[in-house]
């Protein structure tokens, strides 16, 4: 991402307006409004079921809502066509699910869907990023959890995103490499000018990567705002 | 010694069949000592099986007196069961009905279509029906193979699917690898009919030809154009069912709605 797209910290990115989704009868989000701004780090926090990871897919409409929508830059993004809308809001979720072949494959693979290629100095200055520099051609099988994950934070780059969803990026990963995934996405909130929405369950992790938290309970928001408002100091 | 006991032809097959049930059933007794429960599906299989054949049989024997083209109903009759059977290897995809019965109809219509106006198969209605029946019952097989194969494929591989939606693909190319196994997969039956034919098994066509007094060598190679005719229209049915169902995996915003009841939250 150039610095040319850093936009001024108070402009809204995304805004969800009564969002909700019923599934058999069941409320798993139940009518939630909020926004996120651009450069922001806005964690979704709650108890396990507590509808996160739903609300999470609702946001680039991998999931449809019941009611409600959501605004991308004030646009309806009913009206932004599906693929157009996921390139612009990117997702990194909780297992990277890599395809087969080689790292350089993988980034490639965003850019692909709408005939671009992406260029190998693209794909070095992304792998820089995310620290894993030289690993363009390494089969990804052959790497570890961590490095998976940076593959997958790197490919979803790939397609310049305007917004990143990430949902529990580092549940599955061990400390080390959870501090290290922990740094990327602070470098890219904070240096880079990216726009965030993160789910964790760990309250600790929201506490110290999030500027505004939302708690959310049985799908309802329970209470937003700064994180040491929302989980204490 | 069933023929010793039994003069009529009648009563001769439906104690023939009784025996063939008998040995099936104490099959089925066997697995269920090793805790595999198919006895009720089974038992209503077997007794399904017979009714169904005979009134088919009865219905020929009508037929018989019948003018030609008159088969065409009975063949459409075929197709309609054929995809209501084989659509329930799709449970969860919306619309496998229609798309079981329309794959069926254009795989199995089209090369007996095609294979008539050839003159391959006569159009003498004891021709049409068993060879034409042959053709729709190996295609249904072979659909529901596919559909049951790319049901399961999407299921296990939903992060996958997904992940590469949230990148921007399209539903198609999200999907394309499974859709490629399953064809795969469900046509290697056929395959390996054509494989085996003669070395392992001398399929009931050529068997009946040969009571019914053909020359073996005619026979034999009647057998190979009615096998290779049923890989034709195996190999249509899926290509047709494994396109047509992919898309109704997917709701019009490009969401994946093919999923396990756990996985829809």
């Amino acid at each position: 991402m150039s610095d040319s797209s850093i936009r001024r910290p108070t402009q809204t990115v995304l805004r969800a307006e009564n969002l909700s989704r019923d599934v058999a009868a069941k409320a798993l989000v139940d009518n939630v409004s909020f926004h996120v701004r651009t450069s922001e780090l806005l964690g979704i926090v709650g108890p396990s079921g507590s509808g996160k990871s739903s609300l999470l897919r609702l946001l680039n409409r991998l999931d449809e809502p019941t009611s409600g929508t959501v605004y991308l830059e004030e646009q309806d993004y009913r009206q932004i066509p599906p693929r157009e809308l996921r390139r612009r809001v990117g997702m990194v979720t909780q297992r990277p699910f890599l395809f087969p072949g080689s790292v350089a494959a993988n980034l490639r693979f965003g850019p692909a869907q709408r005939g671009e290629i992406l260029p190998d100095e693209e794909i070095s200055l992304l792998l820089d990023r995310v620290r894993l520099p030289g690993f363009a051609s390494t089969d990804v099988s052959v790497i570890s959890g961590g490095e998976q994950q940076r593959v997958s934070l790197a490919r979803t780059l790939a397609n310049r995103p305007e917004v990143l969803l990430l949902d529990e990026p580092t549940s599955a990963l061990d400390e080390e490499s959870k501090r290290g995934i922990e740094e990327l996405i602070v470098e890219l909130v904070h240096d880079r000018g990216l726009t965030c929405v993160m789910v964790t369950h760990d309250r600790d992790q929201a506490r110290r990567l999030c500027d505004r938290v939302m708690l959310l309970e049985a799908g309802r928001l329970a209470q937003i705002g700064l994180a040491a408002e929302v989980l204490g100091a | 010694m069933l023929k010793s006991l039994f003069h009529s032809e009648i009563q001769l097959g439906l104690a023939q069949a009784g025996v063939a049930s008998l040995l099936a059933l104490a099959v089925i007794l066997l697995a269920r000592r090793r805790h595999v429960h198919l006895e009720g599906d089974a038992a209503i299989a077997l007794l399904r099986g017979l009714v169904q054949i005979v009134v088919v049989g009865s219905v020929l024997a009508l037929l018989l007196k019948a003018p030609r083209w008159s088969s065409v109903f009975l063949l459409a009759g075929m197709v309609l069961a054929a995809g209501s059977i084989s659509a329930r290897r799709a449970r969860n995809i919306p619309g496998a009905l229609k798309v079981s019965t329309w794959a069926i109809a254009v795989g199995a219509g089209a090369v007996t279509a095609i294979m008539t106006w050839a003159g391959v198969i006569d159009t003498a209605i004891t021709s049409l029906i068993p060879v034409g029946s042959m053709i729709i019952a190996n295609a249904m097989n072979t659909n529901g193979l596919a559909l049951n194969r790319f049901r399961a494929e999407v299921l296990a591989h939903t992060g996958e699917i997904e992940t590469a939606l949230a990148l921007g693909a399209t539903p198609p190319t999200t999907v394309s690898r499974y859709v490629e196994s399953s064809i795969h997969s469900s046509l290697i039956p056929a395959i390996d009919n054509l494989r085996s034919l003669g070395i392992v098994w001398i399929p009931g066509l050529m068997t009946g030809m040969l009571l019914s007094g053909a020359k073996p060598l005619y026979a034999a190679i009647y057998q190979f154009v009615v096998i290779a005719m049923i890989l034709a229209s195996s190999g249509l049915t899926s290509l047709l069912s494994t396109t047509m169902i992919q898309a109704n995996a997917f709701s019009p915003a490009e969401q994946l709605v093919l999923k396990g009841s756990a996985q829809n939250q």
